[in-house]
Order: C-alpha cells, then sequence, then structure tokens
C-alpha cells in the first residue's frame, strides 16, 4: 500500500508525513521506552537538517552522502546533549533538554552559514546512485519511503533486543535495574545518542524533500509537535508515533488554511485530552480495546 | 561624554538599567514558577502564556470597559488567578499522583490553546497600550536617562517579591501552605483544608504571572506570542537558580537581566544566548542551581 | 499488533480519500485547468499584515472585477494565504498551490524571506511570481530568475531617495536599526551606498530580530554612538515600535529619526505629532490626482483604510497580468512573461512602466514630507509632494546589477 500511495495522494505530503513519522519513532525510542522526557529534540532534527542544507548546497554533495552527514552531525550533538543532562531525571532532563535546545537554535540564528532568518534555500535534490534523479517528487518518495523503513527497522530491533529490555527496565523501575548492576547511565546515554541520530536521520532527509531550511527546524514548538506525535499516537507502542505524525501532518496541512491559529489551539486541546483521559494514545487505547474484546494479555 | 571601557556612560547605565528591568519580570516569572514547582511540584508551562494573557487582559480592561492603569493593577491579576483556579479544579488536580511530567505537558497544552486563541483574535501585531500618564517622561539623573515607567516597573516588582517572600517565609498563612504542600495527610489531620491551600498556592503563583503582565503592557509590545518568547529564558533561570527556592529564583532573576543588560553593551550578539551558556556551565558545576535543593 | 496495522490500513485509505479530493487535474489547451487561479500570498495576521494582508486580497479582487472576472472565456480566480512571515510556510503553500491547486501565478510576497522562496519554488514550477510586497533588492541581483518580476519597490528605491534628501537636510552621520534579514540588510545596505555618495558617513549599525518587541536597547545603542540620523532599516510594526520607543526616551528631540520604508499605515498608526517633518518615498499616494483618488476611495469602501502602495502594486501587476494573458492568448508562464516584458504599462498605480531583463517594473518614485497637524486636513491627509525622482534614476541602473541573467 506504502508502494501505491504515492499515485493517489500528493506525494510531498507523504514525504513530510513520513520525516516525522521516523521523527517520532526516533523520540519514542526515548521516551515511551526509556521513560525520558526531552523537550529539545528540534535541535537533531534541524542541526541535521542544516548540515545537510549547507553540504549539499554550498560543498555539492550528493544528497545521500549529505543526509549521511546531517545524521552524523546530530549523533555528535546528541553526544554532547548526553553527557551534559544524562544524569538529571523527569523534570529536570526535560528542562534542561529545552535549554539546551534553545542554545542551538540561537547559534543557528546568529549563524552566517545557515542564513538566519532566511534559511537555507533552493538544496539541489540531486541525483541518487547517478542515475536516478530525485527532483520527481515520485522517486523521491521511494527513497524517503526506503530511508523511513531502515530507520524504523533499527528502531524496532533495538526496542526487542536484550538492549531494549534493559531500556525498559530502567523505564520501569530504574533504582531496581541499578541494583542488578546495570550501569544505567550508559544505558540512557547510548538510548539519548540513538533517538539523536534516527531524529537527525528524519532531519536531514526533511532538508532534501522540501529544499530549503529555516529555523522553524530547530524552534523549540517542533520539539513540542513531536511530543504530541508520540503522545497521541501512543507512547510505548510500535506504531503510536507514526499514527501520531500522519494525524497531526495531515491536521495541520488540512486546517492552517481554514482556521489559521486555530489549529494551535486544537493543537493544546488535544494535548490536554490525551494527558487526561487518553494516556496510552491511539494506538494504544485502540489496542487496549482490542484485547479487551478478545480476551487475550498483550504479550 | 565620559566613558567606561569605551562606552559612553549613558549607553552603559541604559542598558543595566534596561537589564535591570528585564531581571525584575524574570524575577517575579521565576518566582511564580519556583512557588509552584516547589509546592505542588507541577512545571507551569502555561506561566508564558498567563503573564500574556495579564497583558491582554490590561488592554481589554482599557479599550471594553475603559478601566485605566489603576483599575488593571488591581484586577487583572485577580481575575488571571481566578482561572488559574479553574484550570487547577478542573484539570491539574487530577494529575498530582501521576509522574509529575504529565502536569508539564497538560500545562504545555494549556499554554497552546491560550497562545493560539489570542493569536486568533488578535494577530501578533500587537496592540498598542500607553504610558499612564502619572509616569509618563523620564528623570535626567545626569549620566543616565531613567523613564519613569521603567523606574515603577522596578519598585512594584521588587516590592510583589519582597512581599511575596515574606507572606510565604514569615506568616503564619505562608506556614501552613508550605506545610499543606509538603504533607498533606498530617496537615489535613490537624484540620486544615488542605485541597484548598493547594489550590491557592496555584493561584498566588498564576497571580503573579498577572501582575507581571500588567506592569508590561505599557512598557512592551503586547503580542500573544510575548508569553512564549519569555517561558523559556525563565525556565533557564528557574534551572540555573534552583528549582523549588524562593529567593534564589529572585536573586538569579535580577542577576541574570543586569548580566544579560552588560551583555548588550560589549557583545549585542551574544545576548540571547548568554543566559543558556551560563546555565550550561551551572549544570556541569553544581547540577542542582546555585541556590537548589534537589527533591 | 494485527489491529493496528488494520487501524493504519483505514487510516491510510482515509487520508488518501481526502487527499484524492484535493488534486487538480492537469488539463491541456489555451488556459490550464480552464480557469486562471490568481494566488495572493501574504502576511495576513503579523506586523505586515496593515501594510498589505487582507488588503492585497482585496486589491487582487478588485483588478479581477476591473478587467471583467473573465479572459479568453475562462474565469479569473482568487486565493489567498497567511504565511505567517515564515519563508518555510510560504515555500510549502506555493508548491501545494502550483503542484495540486492549479494556481497560475502568485502576487504580494511581502516579508523578503518568503518572497525569495516563493520565487524560487516559482522559478522551479515554471510559474510566474510577481513581488510588490518584499523589497530586498535580491530579486534582481543575486536571486533573479526569469519567472520573477520585482514590481512595486524596492529598497534601493526608497532607501537612496529617502537617504540623499536627508543628508541634504544636515543629517551627515548615521546609525542604522536593521531589520536581521534579508530585507533589513538590502535596505541598509542601499541606503548606505547612497549616504555616502553624497558624503554623509554611517557610524555603526544594531541588528534586531523581526518583531522585536522592545527596541528601546537598540536605541540606546543609537544614542550612544552619537550619531545625528538613526536610519530605520525596518517595516511595518517593527517601525511603528522602533518610533515610539525613540519619543518614550526622548531621543527624537536630539537625533533625527529616518524610516527608510514607511506606509501611510505607520503613520496612520503612530499619528502627525510624531512623524511630522519625516522624508517619505513612495512609488503611491492615494491623494496624487483624480484616478488615484477615485479608485483608493472604492478600495476605502471595501478595506476601511486607504490603500498602500503595496496594495496599489497588487491591484496593478494582477490587472497587468490578466491584459498580458488576453494578449498572449494563453496563460502559459513563457508566453505570458514575454508579453510582460514587451508591453508598456498603464493604469493608476503606474504611467509608462515597463519590465526591464532583470525583472524590475520601472516606473516613477516620489518623495514625500509628512504635514504636521495643522497642515492636515482631516485622516488620512498626511504627505505633500517635495520631488518626483524619474523609473531611470529611482532603481539601481542595470549596469551595476549582480544578477546572472543579464549579459554585460
Amino acid at each position: 500500500m506504502g508502494l501505491v500511495a504515492p499515485f493517489v495522494v500528493y506525494p510531498i505530503f507523504l514525504m513530510h508525513a513520513l520525516c516525522f513519522a521516523l521523527f517520532a519513532c526516533a523520540f519514542n525510542l526515548l521516551l515511551g521506552y526509556t521513560g525520558l522526557l526531552s523537550f529539545g529534540h528540534a535541535a537533531f532534527f534541524g542541526a541535521a537538517a542544516y548540515t545537510t542544507g549547507y553540504t549539499v548546497k554550498m560543498m555539492g554533495l550528493g544528497p545521500a552522502a549529505g543526509i549521511l552527514a546531517g545524521t552524523v552531525a546530530a549523533m555528535v550533538l546528541g553526544s554532547v546533549f548526553g553527557m551534559l543532562v544524562i544524569r538529571r531525571q523527569g523534570i529536570y532532563f526535560a528542562m534542561i533538554t529545552l535549554a539546551l535546545a534553545q542554545l542551538v537554535y540561537f547559534f543557528f540564528l546568529q549563524s552566517s552559514f545557515t542564513g538566519g532568518e532566511d534559511g537555507i534555500q533552493g538544496i539541489p535534490r540531486g541525483h541518487f546512485l547517478w542515475i536516478i534523479n530525485l527532483g520527481d517528487d515520485r522517486k523521491l518518495y521511494y527513497f524517503v519511503l526506503a530511508i523511513f523503513l531502515v530507520g524504523f527497522v533499527v528502531i524496532h530491533r533495538t526496542i526487542h533486543s536484550p538492549f531494549g529490555q534493559v531500556l525498559n527496565a530502567i523505564r520501569e523501575n530504574e533504582p531496581r535495574a541499578v541494583s542488578l548492576g546495570y550501569d544505567v547511565n550508559k544505558y540512557k546515554l547510548q538510548a539519548f545518542v540513538i533517538s539523536a541520530a534516527l531524529s537527525g536521520l528524519a532531519g536531514a532527509t526533511y532538508a532534501i524533500v522540501f529544499t530549503f531550511v529555516t529555523l522553524t527546524s530547530a524552534d523549540w514548538h517542533t520539539s513540542g509537535d513531536v511530543v504530541l506525535m508520540t503522545l497521541l499516537g501512543g507512547m510505548g507502542t510500535v506504531f503510536g508515533p507514526i499514527v501520531g505524525a500522519f494525524a497531526l501532518v495531515s491536521l495541520q496541512s488540512q486546517l492552517a488554511d481554514k482556521v489559521g491559529s486555530f489549529v494551535t489551539v486544537i493543537m493544546g486541546g488535544m494535548f490536554i485530552v490525551c494527558v487526561l483521559l487518553l494516556r496510552n494514545g491511539i494506538v494504544g487505547e485502540l489496542s487496549g480495546l482490542y484485547y479487551r474484546v478478545v480476551g487475550r494479555r498483550p504479550d | 561624554m565620559n566613558q567606561v571601557f569605551g562606552v559612553p556612560l549613558p549607553a552603559l547605565f541604559g542598558q543595566l538599567m534596561l537589564g535591570l528591568v528585564s531581571g525584575c519580570f524574570y524575577a517575579m516569572l521565576s518566582l511564580g514558577l519556583a512557588i509552584i514547582f516547589g509546592m505542588l511540584n507541577i512545571i507551569n508551562f502555561a506561566h508564558g502564556a498567563l503573564y500574556m494573557m495579564g497583558a491582554v487582559f490590561t488592554w481589554i480592561a482599557l479599550e471594553q470597559f475603559g478601566l485605566g492603569y489603576w483599575w488593571a493593577l488591581l484586577l487583572v491579576p485577580l481575575v488571571v488567578a481566578l482561572f488559574g483556579v479553574v484550570v487547577e479544579r478542573t484539570m491539574l488536580h487530577r494529575l498530582y499522583k501521576l509522574d509529575n511530567l504529565y502536569g508539564l505537558l497538560l500545562t504545555f497544552g494549556i499554554a497552546l490553546v491560550m497562545e493560539g486563541f489570542f493569536r486568533q483574535r488578535y494577530g501578533v501585531s500587537g496592540l498598542p497600550y500607553s504610558i499612564p500618564d502619572r509616569f509618563a517622561g523620564a528623570f535626567n539623573l545626569g549620566f543616565m536617562f531613567l523613564p519613569k515607567y521603567r523606574a515603577w516597573v522596578i519598585f512594584a516588582s521588587l516590592a510583589t517579591c519582597f512581599a511575596t517572600w515574606f507572606v510565604i517565609e514569615r506568616t503564619p498563612m505562608g506556614a501552613y501552605l508550605r506545610a499543606a504542600t509538603e504533607n498533606p495527610k498530617l496537615v489535613q489531620a490537624f484540620g486544615i483544608n488542605v485541597p484548598v491551600m493547594i489550590t491557592l498556592t496555584y493561584a498566588i503563583g498564576v497571580g503573579l504571572a498577572g501582575l507581571a503582565g500588567v506592569l508590561a503592557a505599557p512598557a512592551t509590545q503586547i503580542s500573544p506570542l510575548m508569553g512564549s518568547n519569555l517561558i523559556i529564558v525563565v525556565f533557564a533561570v528557574v534551572v540555573i537558580g534552583g528549582m523549588g527556592s524562593i529567593l534564589g529564583s529572585v536573586v538569579t532573576g535580577l542577576a541574570l537581566g543586569l548580566i544579560e543588560g552588560l551583555t548588550k553593551v560589549f557583545y549585542s550578539q551574544a545576548a540571547n544566548t548568554v543566559v543558556f551558556l551560563i546555565m550550561a556551565l551551572v549544570l556541569l558545576v553544581r547540577p542542582s542551581g546555585l541556590f537548589g535543593k534537589e527533591r | 499488533m494485527k489491529r493496528t496495522l488494520i487501524r493504519m490500513l483505514l487510516g491510510c485509505l482515509l487520508l488518501t480519500a481526502v487527499q484524492a479530493g484535493a488534486q487538480a487535474k492537469a488539463g491541456g489547451g489555451k488556459i490550464s485547468d480552464g480557469v486562471v487561479k490568481i494566488g495572493v500570498i501574504t502576511d495576513l495576521s503579523g506586523l505586515y499584515s496593515d501594510l498589505s494582508g487582507q488588503g492585497s486580497v482585496i486589491a487582487a479582487q478588485m483588478a479581477v472585477a476591473d478587467f471583467g472576472g473573465k479572459v479568453l472565456g475562462a474565469p479569473v480566480q482568487v486565493v489567498s494565504a497567511d504565511h505567517q512571515d515564515k519563508p518555510d510556510v510560504a515555500a510549502s503553500k506555493a508548491r501545494d498551490w502550483f503542484d495540486t491547486q492549479g494556481v497560475d501565478v502568485i502576487v504580494d510576497g511581502v516579508h523578503s524571506g518568503a518572497g525569495l522562496a516563493v520565487s524560487k519554488v516559482a522559478a522551479e514550477k515554471h510559474r510566474i511570481f510577481i513581488d510588490s510586497g518584499a523589497g530586498s533588492t535580491r530579486f534582481t541581483n543575486e536571486d533573479c530568475n526569469p519567472y520573477t518580476i520585482h514590481y512595486a519597490y524596492d529598497t534601493y528605491a526608497t532607501g537612496s531617495a529617502t537617504g540623499k534628501a536627508v543628508v541634504q537636510h544636515g543629517g551627515k552621520t548615521w546609525f542604522f536599526i536593521t531589520a536581521d534579514y534579508a530585507f533589513g540588510k538590502s535596505l541598509q545596505q542601499d541606503t548606505t551606498t547612497a549616504v555616502t555618495a553624497v558624503g554623509g558617513k554611517v557610524l555603526g549599525s544594531a541588528l534586531a530580530p523581526l518583531n522585536t518587541p522592545d527596541f528601546s536597547s537598540y536605541l540606546l545603542q543609537a544614542q550612544g554612538s552619537g550619531a545625528q540620523v538613526i536610519g530605520l532599516a525596518n517595516a511595518g510594526g517593527d517601525t511603528i515600535n522602533s518610533i515610539k520607543a525613540a519619543s518614550e526616551f526622548g531621543i527624537n528631540k536630539k537625533q533625527t529619526l529616518a524610516g527608510l520604508l514607511v506606509f501611510i499605515t505607520d503613520i496612520h498608526a503612530l499619528g502627525l505629532q510624531v512623524t511630522q517633518g519625516m522624508y517619505v518615498a513612495s512609488g503611491f499616494y492615494w491623494d496624487m490626482n483624480d484616478e488615484t483618488r477615485k479608485w483608493s476611495k472604492a478600495f476605502f469602501a471595501k478595506a476601511n483604510k486607504m490603500p498602500t502602495m503595496v496594495q496599489a502594486g497588487v491591484y496593478s501587476s494582477v490587472l497587468e497580468y490578466l491584459r498580458a494573458v488576453q494578449a498572449a492568448g494563453t496563460d502559459d508562464a513563457d508566453a505570458v512573461m514575454k508579453k510582460l516584458k514587451e508591453m508598456k504599462l498603464n493604469d493608476v498605480f503606474v504611467k509608462n512602466g515597463y519590465i526591464r531583463a532583470d525583472g524590475r517594473m520601472v516606473h516613477d518614485f516620489y518623495l514625500f514630507q509628512v504635514k504636521s497637524p495643522s497642515e492636515s486636513k482631516g485622516p488620512w491627509d498626511y504627505y505633500k509632494l517635495i520631488a518626483t525622482v524619474p523609473g531611470d534614476q529611482a532603481f539601481q541602473p542595470l549596469s551595476l546589477s549582480r544578477c546572472p541573467m543579464i549579459k554585460k
């Protein structure tokens, strides 16, 4: 179905949703599976987007190399952030990630290589493997879909590996994990870096799809968007973030024209509803319903 | 003109004065945040939006009801505090048993709703509000110009911060508030109505934000975005000062405002980032903040 | 897990149905899709909404109505969108409009960052973009392309005319307060060129982010520099706030404030008391002659304020576009562009105007001075004409152009 979609639905919309779906899945690795709420993930998304934009437009790298460069940049930034914040917990962790992301935002605002408020525009999409012209939206879609699947598989494998089990244990009861002898901080840091790198992959791909990068990609509202996507879809579920991402991107693109700033009100309302009533998100609640109906325990 | 480090005195003192005014706003807002966090363990992300609401209501008070600045100063914080009471009673109090991250997310949602609503109604180009006549003009102190309104802001905010600190730390009422939030069951056993104390705490914190909004209305552009621009800096201030310490947040707020002003004089490009830089440094050296006690 | 997949499938099918409804079928023939769609992309809610915004949309609709509502037998529609002063929103909207909504031409484009982004998308998609709102001279220099027309004004025209006038009246030393993006920087650069050419000197500048709520600290820097003139390289709400803050601090008593891009809506918001004596360079004023008065009153009836240069520019650009489509016999972008560059333009906004090879629409510019409260006979009666600058002197000469399209 994903293979046929670009012939029926506007490809740019699909790619937009896929980039954010990947971003949300990467974010969920940290929130849903490790239990750490970061409010500054847009820093990684934006850092990768700017790096890719710069290397492809100013340095002439091909799209694949540019995306790789962006992902590496995000990974490096993730390691730096991680080392500063990993010892902190809960609320402190959230606020510090937010403030560090602001530092990065202002750095981007001032730098000349980012173009400040104007951003980097006119990023050439180039050719993949020298023959596939990514300027064609449909061909680009398959490229983006492939990237998304790669990222998703990485996350899936991480969650279902022994490493992932330890992360789960840390989320459920950290002191217990410590008492069992696990170096908790090392695990958290690794999860953080993986999450940052894959968020970067999403950002780097975004730059190629839209051919421009602006400060919005590193703005804290974008961090808030990805939190909402994960919350709405269901944190701690595998497909939740994807559903959340598609839902939010659809909402924003369909409503923005018709209701203007009211979109923000609706988003805020969704946050409130999710926190008060739908704590497991759409996928979480529906799975719960399914299992109650079928009468089986969730595995 | 006299100069210090190559900068003319009026410019230097002018920027320091503006920095002090900013610092007063940081202090008032982080005071409100610290009270709410210190006592309720909730990070009130809506604080910036409440500050914005205070400023917008001040404008509405004049436009719709013809109520001038002095009326607004009295009534608007009460209205905002009332709004806070409603929020707390209907939504927040369900979350006390849960991880306090949910409180953060809920108040974030509330902030978005408020920002979007006011943005939809009033756009982002700003609503005009003139300085009340009593404060028009400036004192010419010789080495600098001190606009009268800014002097009033400094005085009013310092007075409010001091009064709040005094009430919470030195009066019996404040003692009840502190006790009720530290050990609700025990205090309830003494016959004190704990839920009311908690609601009152939230209302005070929120009212402070509203008051800051009224003070800000004549000085800066009233826009639905004014809160979100400020709230992030205030978070950094709170992280630096240490969450939960009332005195710490006030002192840190003022100090950071002054540092920001000083930075504007010598290296104005960095003025936005200096607060976050300091925050990163403090985190490395003293993770629980300068005055903080970790919870 | 299976249930989740089923849910996803249903969700995707639903999305498909929704999106499929938004697809436009590409048609052949003279007028693509059988309708000529004009997209107005502007700032509907932010600091530039008064000088363009909804007024631009009204102006475009008036142009369509005045042309007759149809061209070559096909109806003409106007659609609009708010880019919120964000280049990414503008570019996404432009792309969506060109790809799925069959929009043939985009106009206005206020906010140079957004305008430049739209210009690039238009060039990529081979559709026309006629900019009346954004001012940066980059449109006809570094970022020129064959599908963009810089229509109403640019930072060179307003900055030079105002800058020269102020220097000639004794304001030799300058300090700039500049909006920190493409437009502000262009305006500062172009004004500096003009000011230094007539003997002025720039002592320094301060970059302020767009939508700065409080200009006090920047004005203090300006005061500290000791310059005779504070050049405001910003526009709309930013200019209004700079001037307000300057009067609060008493700065305008010792130093002259020079607004380098000022619109009649700014003067209306600030009042004559504060702005009297200021020089304003503009391509349009409602009270110039009978034709402008008649049109402006019709505009006022719909918009409740007098039109600014940008809004009049949008009206004119839409009208001339439709005339070009008529003359070319098709709405194909290349044919229409060719026609536009051949035509002589004549309407309420422009007399004997023409479009140069670099995309610059050349027309006369005017230098005004703001009246004092006693000279003004009523609301909106704000300007008196000081001088007329003929088109070929108002804009940057083609010989100095940095546009890669121009062969030298």
